[in-house]
């Protein structure tokens, strides 16, 4: 599909027949989920109203959205990387977890030292960089010398990630007395991300994201590096003949989306939970795999897409609260909004007469 | 069955492939059809036999129109076609190939299939194991399987496109005994090929078409001059051989075996000195594709050593050979020979960087556009690949061999290109010959090979045959070694 | 006396069973040429679906229905994506796989922990009276015994019946089979709809039957469709090697929750995800063998042991369907 849309030219000068097609499937999207949530025996507009209030209602709010988008345009920033390069890097979410590892593992060996906070800070940052890269180092090795599939390797990897965090937990890091799904004891004050005064977001978070989603860009739109990856994403073959060096590319792209993914982990130990719990991932991982998808793999689209996936989950909070629905409804329309788009990229390219020279039909 | 093709057009993209082409052909007949590669005579068959759907035109039947959804259409009016690859299932078994389509009812009776297979077989006098593996078969057995599977099908029009390619000598006389019978029992058969000796031997009449235009008809006694003229448009000229002035030794290999799951090839021993072209024959599977791979240092061999300009390559990465200077150029452009989705530009930078680490997108584009110009490619800097001509593609992909080089392996330059495009391509290799590079080139070919080539190897199952000087060489000697004939042991 | 072992090995058929079946439908999906990657999302929403309606209708039959029916829509819209559309079937299957269970999580949670209706063991007169075999085979729900029917089943079509012989040469080369005039398009939706169905059945058998209730996401069920997938690779797309492949794979998980109570230092939770490193494990396995490193390290040993190492390798590899997901245009 993304070769698709790089071919026609044709569709491009276009733009509002695209815009309606993708118009149309966003109402597609809402009128699936309008049905299941008559299915729940829920009032859809209601929760709709419920929703755009939850994310946009105060100040406050919004600045809660805010505090979601900027890790989740993180994740998807990294991800661009390997999407560009034609890996599936399910594993995003297991390299999330290994990054706050990581990060808990240097405050708490940490605190008692008296080093300034935000030494300790920046070390557990970097450490959580490391441990993310290190995750996403594993699936590559696993598929650049034994052929494993990124996808399985990522997967096996995330559900390992899990049962680490839960060894922890229970195990070596169990808070002292009991040892339960609330995760470890959390960490003195001084080692806290610094938050605005009231909110819950971070302007280091947004700092953070904002140079993410910059020096992807630079790297992707302008770089040899990037040329490369995109070259190694849409013909493998040719593009090791021509002389790259595709598997330490792909290396290279995987460790890059790691030490993202393990910087936003490091975040969510230092600025949102302080302490390692369960959850910490809060299923960015896979929420930013979708935000990539449904932004085309482009860059800029991705700000925006995030932006409002991120107020889709804070609705959902809401939705939670005061209709009692589960929270899984923004998953429910996120993955909606995907599907129904990717359809309508489908139909756009195949009931249109195009350009496309027919591919032989047998290699 | 008398068929009738009228005014057929096909286009694929901007490519026209068929303009207007007629064809008639009598029930009870051999009918040639005639034409070099890229002639559109493989377009027009899958036409008739429902693999493609024309643009424009019909066909009519005994008279009767009709249309053809796909190929089961076409064999539920009895139209069958033998590919020139033939299109089986290589990992199944022969009887699960005859069976695969003539087989009705649930239940799959082998007792039964076996039976008329061998039956078939033996009217024919064709000797195939119905258990054996399709993959470890020659190409020939593989075509008398699926001549055997059509027949059981029951189709009355039988359509063969180049049928000959990569057959041994007996097996070629059989075939053509087979297709003589068929005719006399009133079969329809068509004949696609581009050897003239074939339509004088077997065909009572023959249709002849050029770059997708239909060229005229004959019928026996044949002229191969006029033929010719049909075919090509003029009668060629044979260039003028420049007797070539090896220098040093490029590439040299010792004992060379290597292979993958289903063929070993070796041993070989070779030296290609500098300003050489070396040709590779042989029919498709035979060990040439894999030596290139192995000289490329894409494929690492078993044994022995490959050295470049004296230097011990063997078991080295892809990138030492790259940076040894060699360059390899395969056959399937947009599979393995350039990126699709990508710009021209965006290619030439990856294979020349400017700058640094950050590209400077206007001196990119200005470089590019120099390439473009050099190369005669027709395209501009932002032109994706893929919305390239063949011809085209191929010119990009000599563009983008990267200076200096010094062992140029290229596998089917010229396939599927125009006369003129192949001549452009010839010249552009005589070239880079003459600036010191090496060639090695692999085509099907063979008057190609014996009009451009300096020596010439044959490959059979993975036997490699010493290098022969094309000079002395005709096209009959070449065909018989790679059907097999005048081998060692 | 039975021992205690047998009804422990009585239930890792329980415990397969579900697998079995969904690996069979995946089996017989990707001969076809169709990955549904949305398993694990659709094995979720079925087997909610499925609960549900046994709970409302105090069916296990509709049940059932209902489940398969879920699972052969997820399919639907897999081959639709990728067949008509010509989507990347990678994309749509994970997305699938997401919505699947946000929306089983969703629509689930008023179904969590009530008490449903669960399938009843099916003891087979005078056989569930054999010593050892009769604890162990015959006195099994029908879930396990509808595992080996359709093991059997899929065996049989695929190498004795016509129809069989069109599904594995559409896997294997599209083109060729749509020159013998078969609708490859509309093959590949056929059987890409019934792996989907039967992936649902599994759904609803892993909750009707094994666990006995829907509980959300402590279900323990999140997962399984990725190894239901591993598997089929591992069974090298073979129903019953993959079958042996799931009960290998059942049994080591129950060895591992047998040893559990020695390990007191470990906690529970650990014990959950064994089957996932072992996936990873199966799959290095079957790869191990194409790799080149691989080779060329055999290539160091003597003889004897090369040849040995070289012929356990080769068993274990397995070549996909040489069709396996990829596009093919009719005209």
């Amino acid at each position: 599909m993304r070769c698709k849309e790089a071919l026609l030219p044709h569709i491009r000068s276009s733009r509002w027949i695209e815009f309606g097609i993708q118009s149309l499937s966003v109402l597609m999207a809402l009128l699936f989920t309008t049905l299941v949530l008559v299915m729940a025996g829920a009032p859809p507009l209601e929760a709709y109203r419920q929703m755009l209030e939850g994310a946009f209602g105060s100040l406050k709010r919004m600045t809660d959205v805010l505090a979601t988008w900027a890790p989740l345009i993180m994740v998807t920033s990294g991800l661009l990387l390997t999407f560009t390069a034609g890996l599936w890097n399910v594993g995003v979410e297991g390299q999330i977890m290994l990054g706050a590892i990581a990060a808990t593992g240097v405050i708490r060996a940490l605190q008692e030292t008296g080093l300034p906070p935000f030494v300790i800070l920046i070390l557990a940052m970097v450490a959580g960089m490391a441990g993310g890269a290190a995750w996403a180092g594993l699936v590559g090795l696993l598929k650049i010398y034994t052929g494993i599939h990124e996808i399985f390797g990522g997967l096996g990897l995330n559900f390992l990630a899990t049962t680490l965090i839960l060894w922890l937990i229970f195990g070596p890091w169990k808070r002292p007395g009991i040892a339960s799904m609330s995760g470890t004891e959390p960490f003195p004050e001084h080692l806290w991300l610094p938050v605005l005064p009231g909110l819950r977001l971070s302007p280091w978070t947004l700092i953070l994201a904002l140079s993410s989603i910059v020096v992807v860009y630079v790297l992707l739109m302008n770089t040899h590096f990037g040329l490369r990856l995109k070259a190694i994403g849409k013909n493998i073959r040719a593009a090791h003949r021509l002389g790259v060096p595709t598997s330490r590319y792909m290396f290279l792209a995987l460790l890059g989306c790691g030490a993202i993914a393990g910087l936003v982990g490091a975040l969510q130990v230092t600025a949102t939970y302080h302490r390692l719990i369960h959850a910490i991932s809060s299923g960015y991982g896979y929420m930013g795999l979708l935000v990539g998808m449904l932004a085309n793999y482009r860059v800029l689209w991705s700000v925006l897409v995030a932006f409002f996936f991120a107020a889709l989950n804070i609705g959902g909070i809401q939705l939670m609260v005061t209709l009692r629905l589960d929270s899984t409804l923004s998953g429910v329309m996120q993955g909606a909004l995907v599907l129904f788009v990717l359809l309508a990229q489908g139909s756009q390219a195949r009931w249109k007469p195009t350009l496309i020279p027919e591919s032989r039909d047998d290699a | 069955m008398r068929v009738e093709m009228r005014h057929i057009y096909k286009s694929f993209g901007p490519v026209r492939a068929l303009q207007d082409v007629s064809l008639t052909v009598e029930a009870g007949t051999i009918h040639g059809l005639l034409g070099e590669n890229g002639a559109g005579k493989t377009t027009l068959m899958k036409i008739l036999s429902g693999y493609l759907r024309p643009d424009r035109g019909e066909i009519l039947l005994n008279g009767e129109p009709v249309r053809f959804a796909s190929p089961a259409d076409g064999l539920r009016y009895g139209i069958g076609m033998l590919h020139q690859d033939p299109l089986d299932f290589p990992t199944m078994s022969v009887l699960d190939n005859f069976m695969m389509g003539c087989e009705n009812g649930f239940w799959l009776d082998r007792q039964r299939a076996r039976r008329a297979l061998q039956e078939l077989a033996r009217l024919f006098g064709f000797d195939l194991d119905p258990e054996a593996r399709v993959d470890r078969m020659t190409v020939g057995e593989r075509q008398q399987l699926e001549l055997l599977r059509l027949l059981r099908q029951g189709i009355r029009v039988l359509i063969l496109d180049e049928p000959t390619t990569g057959i041994s000598a007996p097996q070629r006389a059989q075939l053509f005994d087979t297709l003589r019978r068929l005719a006399r029992e009133g079969k329809t058969v068509i004949f696609v090929t581009h050897k003239l000796e074939e339509i004088e031997e077997l065909c009572h009449r023959v249709t002849v078409l050029r770059q997708g235009r239909l060229a005229g008809e004959a019928a026996p006694p044949y002229s191969p001059r006029r033929l010719i003229e049909m075919m090509f448009g003029r009668s060629l000229s044979k260039p003028e051989r420049r007797p070539a002035l090896p220098g040093e030794p490029v590439l040299q290999i010792q004992n060379l075996i290597a292979g993958d799951y289903r063929l070993r090839l070796g041993r070989v021993n070779l030296t290609v000195r500098s300003g050489e072209i070396i040709g590779l024959a042989g029919m498709e599977g035979s060990g040439q594709h894999l030596l290139m791979r192995v000289c490329a240092g894409l494929i690492r061999p078993w044994e022995g050593c490959i050295c470049v300009r004296g230097r011990d390559l063997t078991g080295k990465p892809y990138c030492a050979f790259l940076d040894a200077g060699v360059l390899f150029v395969p056959a399937n452009r947009l599979e393995e020979g350039l990126i699709s989705g990508l710009t021209l530009t965006e290619h030439f930078q990856l294979v020349y960087p400017t700058g640094g680490y950050l590209i400077n997108w206007e001196r990119a584009r200005a470089e590019a556009q120099r390439r473009i110009q050099e190369f005669n490619i027709r395209g501009e800097p932002e032109t994706m690949v893929e919305a390239l001509s063949g011809g085209n593609q191929q010119r990009a992909m000599l563009a983008l061999i990267r200076k200096p080089v010094h062992l140029l392996l290229l596998e089917h330059p010229t396939r599927g290109l125009d006369v003129e495009s192949s001549m452009w391509i010839w010249q552009q290799l005589k070239e880079q010959a003459q600036q010191g590079a090496a060639l090695m080139v692999i085509s099907s070919d063979l008057q190609e090979l014996l009009e451009y080539c300096d020596r010439i190897i044959v490959f059979f199952g993975g036997q490699v045959s010493e290098p022969m000087n094309a000079e002395e060489l005709t096209t009959d000697q070449l065909a018989q070694m790679i059907a097999g004939y005048g081998w060692r042991g | 006396m039975t021992p205690e072992w047998i009804f422990g090995l009585a239930g890792v058929l329980v415990a397969a069973a579900p697998l079995v079946i969904a690996v069979v439908g995946e089996t017989l999906s990707e001969r076809a040429g169709v990955v549904n990657l949305s398993l694990n999302g659709a094995m979720l929403l079925a087997a909610m679906v499925g609960f549900a309606a046994a709970v409302q209708t105090g069916s296990l039959e509709l049940g059932f229905l209902a489940a398969t029916m879920i699972g052969a829509l997820m399919a639907l819209v897999v081959a639709f994506a990728s067949l008509t559309l010509r989507q990347s079937q990678v994309a749509v299957g994970l997305v699938l796989a997401l919505l699947g269970r946000d929306l089983a999580y969703f629509l689930g949670s008023p179904f969590m922990n009530i008490p449903g209706p669960r399938v009843g063991p099916l003891p087979i007169p005078v056989l569930k009276d054999l010593p050892i075999l009769g604890p162990l085979l015959f006195q099994q729900t029908p879930t396990v015994y509808i595992s080996v029917l359709v093991v059997v089943a899929a065996w049989i079509w695929m190498f004795r019946t016509r129809p069989g012989l069109v599904l594995r040469c559409v896997g294997e080369r599209p083109s060729a089979a749509f020159g013998r005039g078969v609708p490859v398009t509309r093959v590949r939706y056929g059987y890409a709809v019934l792996g989907g169905a039967l992936v649902g059945f599994a759904g609803a058998a892993y909750i009707l039957d094994f666990k006995g209730g829907w509980q959300g996401p402590i279900s323990g069920m999140d997962g399984i469709g990725w190894i239901v997938l591993a598997i089929t690779i591992f069974g090298g797309w073979h129903p019953v090697r993959g079958a042996f492949g799931v009960l290998l794979f059942a049994l080591l998980q129950w060895l591992s929750l047998v040893v559990q109570p020695s390990l007191p230092g470990i906690p529970p939770q650990v014990f959950y995800v064994v089957p996932f490193p072992l996936m990873i494990f199966a799959l290095l396995l079957t790869n191990l063998g194409n790799a080149e490193w691989v080779q060329m390290a055999l290539s160091r040993l003597p003889e004897s042991r090369r040849r040995l190492a070289f012929r356990i390798l080769h068993s274990l590899r397995v070549s996909p369907p040489a069709g396996l997901g990829m596009a093919f245009k009719e005209e």
